[in-house]
């Protein structure tokens, strides 16, 4: 019970952090209908800025962790969502119209690029940063010596990840911005007509997707302490399972199949063998897709002749 | 005056009308939207787009160029690295200005041009030649190598053999994307299959290249209806996905089942292939032996070169006849419409499991040639890149098209490959300029750049399969491509 429990939080955890990326690949895809690839790296971007921030910091003599956190935020935020931004500028505006694929393979190759971007201007060797945040919340303590606790970084990260998802499902129901990008979710074209700036919305679209990746990047560096350039790629393919899990499309849908892979791995881990646990999670991922074609939350695609 | 405002706003409706009329009312007075004067005059405009991008890209470098962390006794360690910082901002400031100034100088139209799609009939002749003389190069390559360049032949042919075993890949991808329409990301799979059915059956029951190979294709086309069955149901991304996971679930099964497949160290000792029971070694019964040559190494690359020649132009002859057939016909009307082909009797269950066979078939037969080639396999040579490089082969070339395969393998692989020897950049970016760092940054931006420029692939025109009173061929837009029904 105890085990399970831990086990428990530290999945719901990992979900978080799976699901802040899922976000990001579900509203792409929900507005322009294209696999975002490069979302992974812009992920593993986000958490080598975060590094960087909390060294320069370090390096002029500003330790106060709640600040140096918040800056971290904030910067990851910003230069991740620039360079969200600018890779949609680059490899999938010119590509707009043009038949599926396309931005598909673009995609790719941007993935490739900035893995091997960073990889040569980081250096490919793995980074680690000490724990910063330590201690936690006991909450149960059992006389078989299973303790189970929640970690403060396990809590921020939670928290975190629930405070955005908050903020995040009210701008896009609430909000003029939220209205544009529904708007040219379901029709682009007549979306335009109506005179919204439709290419200025799928550019806020990356932006934002950008920064939530960045959020979950520099949770991912404060939870594990160690990054390395590849870090993207298996993130980025776990975050896409999620939001296809959960229907891809739906922001809901990202969260619960985010939070779904994370349990699932946790689990898998936990009671069966490290090593199959991707196997595990693929395989659930198939299972619900053949009975479930368009995932947990997703609309089923009605095909008209 | 006074009188005259109050029996305006007595006139005023009510409700959402009024809303509307206050409306119109406030509007009056503003001028209709106009797009405001530009006078900046062209330097002007230049300087500020290139101020913009070089902002842009100051923003973007910062945390990569001008900070770098390493790994230091006790910790990590921040080094700061202005210069090339300043330098990558400056090149972009450049970059930009220049182009907008005297590239992008002209005023851009509001409404983009015309293209033309169907008028490529003409350009028939030059694909069908361009297809016979590659045809006639690649027959006679390890010839002309050992003639022309005798110094660098070894290397040049091994690099041939790359080439071609990715023009194969291609082909069979083809079959798969190119004509079925299926979208898969995990063909990396069934090349994996391929490459371990061969070494384990040639390692644990002694049997020979020319044996295995058929077994590894037949292995590799079940495991392609396995795969195939489960995901028929799934269109476009998420059949995408599912292929994505499966290869992934094959990469950690032979990563991890030790007993089997030897995890991480993989299989060594994987036996050459023979011709006819003649080995390509010194000695007694050796090929050099029987026909009373002197023994070279590269004659077992000659061997390796035509062996993987014969199956790639096999891979090539099978779809152009498969094309033929009426499953081929099939698989393309898949493509093009699924409903329709459904409305018309097309049992859509066997004509997507026998594309998914057949690709995965010549995956394996590509598998395990690698395998033999190698002479050692391991789980780290069939990641998810891979897929994707074959995927991209595929699409840079031009869906469907046979030659756009063979010319993207050629530039993405052989460019690659070339980047390797670009030691002569040294003299220029200084002794720690290493290129094969670069060699897969390149890649990726050529993937990007290639696909922008030509978004239906470097062939752009296709053959139709069906031909109405006159053979010709049409532009690739007129063709639907991979949308994964």
């Amino acid at each position: 019970m105890e085990y399970f429990l831990q086990q428990l939080i530290n999945g719901v955890t990992l979900g978080s952090i799976y699901g802040l990326i899922a976000i990001g690949y579900t509203m792409v895809y929900g507005i322009i209908g294209m696999i975002n690839f490069a979302h992974g790296e812009i992920f593993m971007i986000g958490s080598f800025i975060a590094l960087a921030v909390f060294l320069a910091l370090a390096a002029i003599g500003i330790t106060f962790l709640p600040l140096v956190l918040l800056l971290m935020v904030v910067v990851a935020m910003i230069c991740t969502a620039a360079w969200g931004w600018t890779i949609e500028r680059v490899a999938y505006r010119p590509l707009r119209g043009s038949f599926r694929l396309a931005p598909l393979i673009t995609a790719i190759g941007m993935s490739i690029f900035l893995q091997n971007f960073v990889q040569v201007t980081q250096g490919a060797r793995v980074k680690p940063l000490p724990p910063q945040i330590q201690g936690g919340i006991t909450l149960m303590d059992s006389p078989s010596g299973i303790v189970v606790q929640i970690s403060w970084i396990q809590i921020i990260i939670i928290l975190m990840t629930v405070v955005l998802m908050a903020g995040f499902s009210l701008l896009i129901s609430k909000t003029s911005l939220g209205r544009q990008q529904r708007a040219c979710e379901q029709d682009r074209k007549m979306a335009s007509l109506l005179g919204v700036n439709v290419d200025r919305t799928i550019s806020l679209t990356f932006v934002m997707g950008a920064g939530l990746a960045a959020v979950a990047g520099m949770m991912f560096l404060l939870y594990y302490g160690v990054i390395d350039f590849y870090i993207g790629f298996i993130a980025g393919v776990k975050a896409f399972t999620a939001a296809v899990l959960g229907g891809i499309g739906s922001l809901p849908g990202a969260m619960l199949g985010g939070l779904a892979i994370g349990l699932i791995e946790t689990f898998w881990s936990g009671y069966f063998s490290v090593e199959y646990k991707d196997v595990a999670a693929f395989s659930i991922l198939a299972i619900v897709l053949i009975f479930m074609p368009s995932g947990l939350l997703g609309r089923p695609e009605v095909e008209k002749v | 005056m006074a009188n005259s405002t109050t029996s305006a706003s007595a006139n005023r409706p009510e409700g959402a009308e009024r809303l509307s009329e206050e409306r119109r009312e406030a509007m009056r007075g503003e001028p209709p939207f106009v797009e405001a004067p530009t006078d900046d005059t062209r330097l002007v405009r230049a300087l500020k787009e290139a101020g913009v991008t070089a902002g842009l890209v100051a923003v973007l470098t910062l945390f990569f160029f001008f900070f770098r962390t390493d790994i230091a006794v006790g910790g990590l360690n921040l080094t700061v690295d202005p210069k090339s910082w300043i330098i990558a901002v400056g090149i972009a400031f450049a970059g930009r200005f220049l182009l907008t100034y005297f590239v992008f100088a002209g005023e851009r139209p509001t409404i983009g041009g015309w293209k033309k799609v169907a008028a490529a009939s003409a350009r028939w002749p030059i694909g069908k030649v361009l297809g016979i003389t590659l045809l006639l190069i690649a027959l006679t390559l390890p010839f002309l190598l050992m003639t022309l360049l005798p110094g660098q032949d070894r290397y040049l042919l091994d690099l041939s053999i790359l080439i071609l075993t990715y023009v194969m890949l291609g082909w069979g991808l083809n079959i798969v994307v190119g004509l079925a329409g299926l979208l898969d990301l995990g063909y990396v799979a069934f090349y994996a299959v391929g490459a371990y059915s061969f070494a384990l059956l040639a390692t644990n029951f002694d049997l020979g290249f020319w044996i295995c190979l058929p077994m590894a294709g037949l292995f590799a086309a079940l495991w392609g209806v396995m795969l195939g069955f489960p995901v028929l149901r799934l269109r476009g991304d998420y059949l995408a996905i599912v292929t994505l996971a499966f290869g992934e679930i094959i990469r950690v099964v032979l990563l991890n089942w030790y007993d089997f497949t030897g995890g991480p160290n993989g299989i060594l000792g994987i036996p050459k292939p023979t011709l006819f029971g003649l080995e390509f070694s010194r000695g007694e019964g050796s090929f050099s032996d029987f026909f009373g040559l002197e023994y070279s190494s590269i004659q077992r690359f000659v061997f390796l070169y035509y062996i993987i020649l014969a199956l790639a132009l096999l891979t090539n002859f099978v779809t152009m006849r498969m094309r033929k057939l009426p499953v081929g016909r099939a698989w393309e009307a898949l493509r093009e419409d699924e409903i329709a082909c459904r409305s018309l009797g097309i049992n859509t269950v066997n004509v997507k499991l026998t594309a998914f066979a057949t690709g995965a078939m010549f995956g394996g037969f590509a598998g395990s040639f690698f395998a033999t080639r190698q002479g050692f396999i391991s789980p780290e040579s069939f990641t998810f890149i891979e897929s994707a490089i074959i995927l991209a082969i595929v699409v840079l070339g031009g869906l469907g098209s046979q030659l756009g395969v063979v010319i993207a393998s050629v530039v993405m692989i052989g460019g690659i490959e070339l980047l390797r020897n670009l030691t002569g950049l040294q003299a220029i970016f200084g002794a720690g300029f290493d290129p094969t760092q670069y060699r897969m940054l390149i890649f990726g931006l050529a993937m990007v750049l290639i696909m922008v420029w030509k978004p239906r692939g470097l062939v752009s025109t296709r053959t139709p399969s069906a031909i109405y009173k006159e053979k010709k061929t049409i532009g690739a837009d007129l063709v639907a491509q991979g949308e994964g029904h």
